[in-house]
């Protein structure tokens, strides 16, 4: 908590910096408005401005830099602008109870979210089943570790238009299955990696204790392995949650996607409407925070109930 | 005594934590001269590590007076007065013993040619002559240590300082290094000032034994030692040596006798 | 028919064989750690050839990988021209930017624990946010050739690369900082003898991360706009006009990328930080 000032004071910087950059970016487009308003602008030709750098434009008409601050279709909009995107497609809809109207950024929120977490519970699933096998078995940890690890390497974006075509040929109505598997593929392997981890932290020492118990490998794992590895498995789950919301954000990209955060960017940018662009980017930044701090929320309780953290 | 080299007046350290203050030293008076082997030596608390990191200027003091070479122990140390020795080598796993023992000639400017002869000098000096191309992990607790040992006499530094430098050590390890740390002595005429919790450690290097006690950290006792300059190992089954041990554990317990 | 239970059988020996290895006195010999994850690719594969082949799966759907190696065989020229301007342009160039800027950015707040203790947390949660969306943007900023890609990829290797430094400069231990105090060393000095150096395994485990985000950010950036070339147009393009085989030739050729770009920036970890207790055999 005393990293609040800090923080405030670097955020409160890059505000400034946004707003400052808002000038030259958008100086093209404001004096494009003042023109057709029928105002001066130097110089007169829109090709000729084409030829100037922002800075000269921008000195020559000062008097129309403050256009640039409310274009409807911005390069770069201001914070403000953003932030009333995001409130007319969210806050606003739903006082007016059409918060899953198709415009609605909560639908499509809502949308992107439901792939994430079923990508999420998948790639948990097979990240932990995987981590078991691995630590228990040891063909297993030796055939599939480094294909674990090459797996990410490979570029899914690559991989993310072919599920879908494959899906849909297979038969599978709609987008929900391949982003979910894309999801999962990007969530499985931090989950992997950190699972092994945290199953293979307790030391020698104590794997030795269990055996002069005479404990059996399942009462070793329950009482061991798993809950040592508890620590690990949230910090992983916090990397997973947040690959996999990308995952499903890659996979609504591609052309066709209609709904969810993705689709909202891809149709920003195919009607050239920047603001709807922006406020999707955010409303996922926040989807992202608010599930990562679920996550964080969770460690905590969970860990101190089992005495584990500070 | 000539002008000494470091010089303590009621030198104070309070620390201020968040179970109120901690009186680490108290009210230290204590003089080393040139060429001395002073042994600090104390149950945990009793604040000798504190005042060797005051000495070294890692620490400040608040209050009294504590001067090095007739400096402050800040100019002393910006002047390179003095080498120090922790109680773990801390050797950087990523150069090699030479380049460990030339990391100090660096910061201090020295040419390559003199590095070069240096460091083979203080490899000399503690035996790992040949040992210099060798990685830090490649060699044991001791050898680490020895070369720990060799970078803080690499650099002319007329005083050194050594904070329980083999603790992590077992016994015969350590009396060898107890025995070549003497002959090195002998040979650079250094004054040294050395923490120990070990008494026949301390006993058995020093010509001077500061016994101290903790709550607060400050000195019971300064026993100047009679025994020769010249010792060989099984001094410590004489007489006079186990007279002195003695008179340290007598020290050691009347500082606790508070506690009990 | 026979396909399928000839990839089935082989599957079976190959796993056989693989467990009989794990278990192999001379199991831990750099050949059969090499050799078991090799029999267990060549395994998926066959079973990929004999699944497509025995059950008669449409090549539309999904080619036998027989195919897709004739597909890569005939069009080495495309992919050439597609690597060249993905990988090389966009990717390489973008990492480069992005590590030099991330670096240059943790030494310059490495002087100042407020901005530290600022920086560091908004650096964290930017890491984990869906970066990849701001590629239309990009794309519209900087046109549609390799520089936007370029700058897609810059962002997204920039926050991971200077969380993982800044949180190396900072692990040097109290005992390392008192040494180079008694040798009155200034901060020029700890930095590059000592806390640069010390940092090296958490800056190579950022570039490691970044390896993988630099192909993501290439080929994503290119679904938004490109020129007609690049990995991501091809297999965007090519997903719409069928011609899955050359898809599936570009993903190899992807999937071969990836994999080389990470295994030279970990065979440089390995070369710099030998002395690091991961890297030592003892």
């Amino acid at each position: 908590m005393r990293n609040i000032l800090p923080i405030l004071a670097v955020l409160a910087a890059l505000a400034v910096l946004w707003y400052a950059a808002v000038a030259p970016m958008n100086i093209r487009g404001a004096l494009d408005v003042a023109d057709r308003g029928g105002a001066e602008v130097i110089p007169a030709e829109p090709r000729d401005r084409f030829e100037q750098s922002a800075w000269r434009l921008m000195m020559a008409n000062p008097d129309h830099i403050a256009l640039g601050y409310s274009l409807d279709r911005p390069r770069l909009p201001t914070p403000v602008q953003v932030a009333d995107e995001l409130w007319n497609t969210t806050g606003e809809m739903a006082l007016r109870g059409r918060a899953m109207s198709k415009r609605s950024l909560i639908y499509h929120g809502w949308i992107t979210l439901q792939s994430t977490l079923w990508g999420f519970a998948l790639g948990t699933v097979l990240g932990m089943a995987g981590a078991i096998a691995i630590v228990y078995s040891r063909v297993v940890d030796m055939s599939l570790m480094p294909w674990a690890i090459i797996s990410q390497t490979v570029p899914i974006v690559a991989l993310a238009p072919m599920i879908i075509v494959l899906s849909s040929q297979v038969g599978i109505e709609g987008r929900g299955v391949p982003k979910a598997i894309i999801s999962a593929y990007l969530c499985y392997f931090p989950v992997l990696v950190g699972m092994v981890k945290g199953l293979r932290s307790p030391g020698a020492a104590q794997l030795d204790l269990l055996r002069t118990y005479s404990a059996s490998g399942v009462q070793a794992f329950l009482k061991l392995r798993l809950p040592a590895s508890m620590p690990y498995l949230f910090t992983s789950l916090k990397i997973g949650i947040a690959a996999a919301l990308v995952g499903t954000i890659v996979g609504e990209l591609p052309t066709g996607a209609i709904s969810g955060l993705g689709a909202r960017i891809l149709i920003g940018d195919q009607f050239g409407t920047p603001l709807a662009i922006w406020a999707a980017l955010f409303a996922a930044a926040i989807l992202a925070g608010i599930l990562v701090t679920l996550l964080d929320l969770t460690q905590r309780i969970i860990l101190r109930r089992m005495g584990m953290q500070a | 005594m000539t002008s000494p080299v470091i010089s303590a007046t009621s030198l104070d350290l309070t620390f201020q934590t968040n179970d109120g203050p901690v009186h680490a030293l108290s009210g230290i008076d204590l003089e080393i001269g040139k060429g001395e082997f002073v042994s600090f030596i104390g149950p945990s608390g009793c604040g000798k590590t504190t005042f060797l990191r005051c000495i070294a200027a890692l620490e400040a003091p608040t209050g009294g007076m504590l001067t090095v070479n007739g400096m402050t122990p800040d100019e002393a140390r910006r002047a390179r007065a003095y080498g120090y020795v922790f109680q773990a080598a801390g050797l950087y796993p990523w150069r090699s013993i030479e380049k460990n023992i030339a990391l100090p000639l660096e910061i201090m400017g020295y040419s390559r040619a003199e590095q070069a002869e240096r460091i083979n000098r203080v490899l000399d000096l503690v035996e790992l002559s040949g040992f210099g191309k060798k990685y830090p992990w490649q060699l044991s607790g001791g050898m680490q240590q020895r070369a720990s040992i060799a970078r803080a006499l690499a650099f002319d530094a007329d005083i050194l300082l050594m904070d329980e430098p083999f603790g992590a050590l077992d016994e015969i390890v350590r009396d060898h290094l107890n025995e070549q740390l003497l002959e090195l002595w002998a040979r650079t005429e250094k004054t040294i000032g050395f923490v120990t919790h070990s008494i026949p450690e301390a006993v058995y290097l020093s010509t001077k034994i500061v016994v101290m006690s903790p709550r607060p950290g400050r000195i019971t006792d300064v026993i100047d030692s009679p025994l020769p300059k010249e010792r060989p190992l099984d001094i410590r089954d004489t007489p006079e040596f186990l007279e002195i041990a003695h008179r340290v554990r007598d020290g050691l317990r009347a500082g606790h006798a508070y506690d009990d | 028919m026979s396909w399928l239970v000839f990839a089935l059988v082989f599957w079976i020996g190959a796993w056989a064989l693989n467990a009989s290895l794990a278990n192999w006195r001379w199991r831990g010999t750099i050949g059969v750690r090499v050799l078991i994850p090799v029999l267990f690719g060549v395994t998926l594969i066959v079973l990929w050839e004999g699944f497509v082949r025995g059950l008669g799966v449409s090549p539309v759907i999904l080619p036998a990988p027989s195919t897709v190696a004739g597909t890569f065989a005939a069009s080495t020229d495309i992919l050439w021209e597609d690597f060249r301007q993905t990988v090389l342009k966009g990717a390489l160039s973008g990492f480069v930017i992005g590590a030099l800027a991330a670096f240059a950015t943790a030494i310059l707040i490495d002087r100042s624990t407020f901005l530290t203790r600022g920086l560091l947390p908004i650096g964290n949660f930017v890491a984990a946010l869906p970066i990849i969306g701001i590629a239309p943007i990009l794309v519209n900023w900087f046109g549609f050739d390799w520089q936007s890609k370029a700058a897609v990829v810059v962002v997204m290797v920039f926050f991971p690369i200077l969380v993982n430094t800044v949180q190396g400069l900072r692990e040097t231990d109290a005992m390392q900082r008192d040494l180079m105090r008694t040798y009155a060393a200034g901060y020029l000095d700890t930095l590059i003898k000592l806390r640069l150096p010390a940092a090296l395994p958490f800056i190579f485990n950022g570039l490691k991360i970044a390896t993988t985000l630099a192909l993501i950010g290439a080929i994503v950036a290119e679904y938004f706009g490109s020129p007609t070339r690049g990995m991501g147009f091809r297999i965007s393009t090519g997903v719409g006009s069928l011609s899955i085989d050359l898809v599936w030739a570009e993903i190899a050729v992807a999937a071969m990328a990836g994999t080389a770009f990470y295994g030279l920036v970990a065979w440089m970890e390995r070369r710099v930080t030998f002395w690091h207790p991961s890297h030592r055999r003892n």
